[in-house]
């Protein structure tokens, strides 16, 4: 049995709350917590939730305007003076825009600034292709020194934003707009690097990060009633990846499926087939986007176009094992 | 520390390198003009060691360099991360040859390793960075970004830690500012206030293609930073005393940042260098180094 708590009635009547507020809450807790986190908005500090700790602290408030560029350089710059700045846009635009800003500044430089995209994926909905973020995983993960988050709810989101200010070190954490299901409840655990079982199974490993971690759920929900045991485990941090609890589960399954709201070249997908090839090779499904962009429309209907929520996944995996038949 | 050997001679002769000798903080005229061509000498040698580099814009930054570590900055080579120390961020990482003469002369490693320029192992990595070599205060190449950083750290030192008597200092090159990471960062220490934040632009008028207004012209570039709230000076850099005193007077303005355009000449000092933009990434073969190193002396 997993020891994970699951909110109750999580897949029949979820709360839903966008994951950003769970990262405002965080961070002006962080900030209460401890004097060094500051924070740096480029002109949307209300859309990534940053308002509530610019209204509590002021003075540790920057605004710095329409400049992404700067928004990571700056950041840098008071990273170096001490402080442990979440730097926060939209993420089509920081670390769409500026990634050798973060990579030379931040990461290269070894400065603890936290790039915090919000937005992310696909459920950005009606703005369309240039506003929806799903290449972000891919960039960031592949810079070494880079940390990688990306929560699964926003009572995770809390939590890792007070691992993140707790253990100050370059990091990319990832947040989207819209209201999405909590699965976690308040008590549950985050850690920086691990991943989490959060239902046990035999026949595969369904493994998802960020807003895709829910439709994991109700996918393995959905095969268990027609006889599929899958093993779903949640992935946080992307990047350092988990790599004992992905390895332990598949060499009992046999086989993976990945799941998550944006490219899945570079993305989760191509962290868990970079793993499986070299340490137990397995048959690895990766759903996600498919090497195209977004386009306009309801954030649930581009969840369905992509085949992105938990019932159309769990059609894919039925669709993949049934191949796999002899 | 790297084993490689090195083609020239004079770059780790004993004798070459001015008896070894580290300077301290001065204001005599004399001393400080020294130091720079010191400076001059020890980037001279250290490129011709080098299996490459930049030659003419380190040459054209000594007084710039000489002024800030020998003279205007509060600061301890025993003591790197001293916290109460002034702090300069090179912008233009390229020209890293000057900033390693200004700290080794400094004291803040040994001359000796300067030879190791660009080499495998060597701690003086072809563009600066700051977790290599003690002194070092950011990661710096790609260009742009210096004035961000130092906004940045002169921001929290002002605005959030309010320490009045730190200041913060960045040098870029004038082909950098066609980046436009530099105006948003003009617009953020002009909003901010930044009057502990002092930068220079190293106006000596060529870039990687040619000269600067061929390339993409720099027209009003005086009014061009007072227009985002600078308080700006214009001056010959490589009159020392010219930029020791423009440190100064930024220092003394405390409701704006300052802007020191520093008139340069590439390769200053070294006549077959000078106003030469093929010399901007170029290093001098071993011939040309003695040559440079006795036009150098002659001026000392």
């Amino acid at each position: 049995m997993s020891t994970y708590p699951i909110a109750v009635n999580a897949l029949t009547e979820p709360h839903l709350e966008p994951i950003r507020f769970g990262f405002g809450r965080g961070l002006l807790a962080a900030g209460e917590a401890d004097e060094r986190v500051v924070a740096l908005c480029a002109d949307l500090t209300e859309s990534t939730q940053m308002h509530l700790f610019a209204n509590r602290f002021p003075e540790r408030y920057v605004g710095v305007g329409i400049a992404e560029q700067n928004l990571v350089t700056v950041a840098a710059g008071m990273a170096h003076a001490g402080k442990i700045p979440f730097a926060s846009s939209y993420a089509a635009f920081s670390p769409g825009r500026n990634w050798e800003q973060i990579k030379t500044t931040a990461a290269l430089n070894d400065q603890p600034v936290v790039v915090v995209g919000s937005h992310a994926g696909i459920n950005v909905g009606y703005d369309g292709a240039t506003h929806q973020m799903l290449e972000d995983i891919s960039i960031m993960r592949v810079m070494p020194n880079m940390r990688v988050i990306a929560p699964g709810d926003s009572l995770e989101a809390e939590r890792a934003t007070l691992a993140i200010a707790a253990s100050p070190a370059p990091s990319y954490l990832r947040l989207a707009r819209d209201k999405t299901p909590i699965f976690s409840t308040p008590d549950a655990p985050f850690e920086i690097g691990k991943a989490y079982v959060l239902a046990e199974g035999r026949d595969l490993t369904l493994i998802a990060t960020g807003t895709m971690t829910y439709h994991a759920l109700v996918a393995a929900d959905l095969l268990s009633g027609r006889g599929v045991s899958v093993e779903v485990i949640h992935v946080p941090t992307i990047k350092p990846l988990d790599d004992a609890t992905i390895l332990t589960s598949v060499r009992k399954t046999g086989r993976a499926v990945t799941l998550e709201e944006g490219q899945v070249a570079g993305g989760l997908g191509g962290a868990i087939c970079e793993l499986t090839a070299g340490a137990h090779p397995v048959p690895v499904l990766r759903l996600g986007m498919q090497d195209r962009y977004g386009e306009s429309g309801g954030p649930t209907e581009l969840l369905e176009k992509f085949r992105l929520t938990g019932a159309l996944v769990a059609q894919d995996v039925d669709r993949m094992l049934q191949a796999a038949t002899p | 520390m790297v084993s490689s050997t090195y083609p020239l001679r004079a770059a780790t002769d004993p004798e070459a390198l001015l008896d070894g000798r580290v300077y301290g903080r001065t204001d005599d005229d004399a001393r400080l003009k020294e130091i720079a061509q010191v400076l001059r000498a020890d980037i001279v040698r250290m490129l011709a060691a080098a299996p490459s580099g930049h030659t003419a814009g380190p040459l054209g930054m000594a007084e710039l360099l000489t002024a800030l570590y020998f003279n205007a900055m509060r600061h301890d080579p025993s003591r790197p991360d001293w916290e109460d120390r002034d702090v300069f961020f090179l912008s233009n990482g390229h020209t890293a040859p000057v900033l390693y003469a200004a700290l080794a002369r400094s004291g803040y490693f040994p001359l000796s390793e300067l030879s190791t320029l660009r080499r495998l192992g060597s701690r003086l990595q072809g563009h600066p960075e700051r977790k290599a070599l003690p002194g070092l205060e950011s990661t710096s190449g790609p260009l742009g970004s210096g004035l961000s950083q130092a906004a940045g750290y002169a921001h929290v030192v002002q605005n959030i830690d309010k320490v009045r008597h730190r200041f913060v200092y960045t040098i870029m090159g004038d082909g950098e500012i066609d980046e436009g990471n530099v105006w948003e960062a003009a617009m953020f220490a002009g909003k901010y206030r930044l009057g502990n934040l002092i930068a220079f632009i190293d106006r000596n008028n060529i870039q990687i293609d040619g000269a600067t207004e061929d390339v993409m012209p720099l027209t009003n570039l005086r009014a061009k930073w007072e227009s985002f709230d600078w308080h700006v000076l214009e001056i010959d850099g490589n009159n020392v005393r010219a930029v020791v005193d423009a440190i100064q007077l930024g220092k003394a303005v405390s409701f704006a940042p300052t802007m020191i355009i520093a008139h340069t000449v590439p390769g200053k000092g070294v006549p077959f260098i000078e106003y030469d933009h093929r010399w901007h990434g170029k290093i001098p073969t071993q011939e040309q180094a003695e040559t440079a190193l006795r036009c150098l002396k002659g001026h000392a």
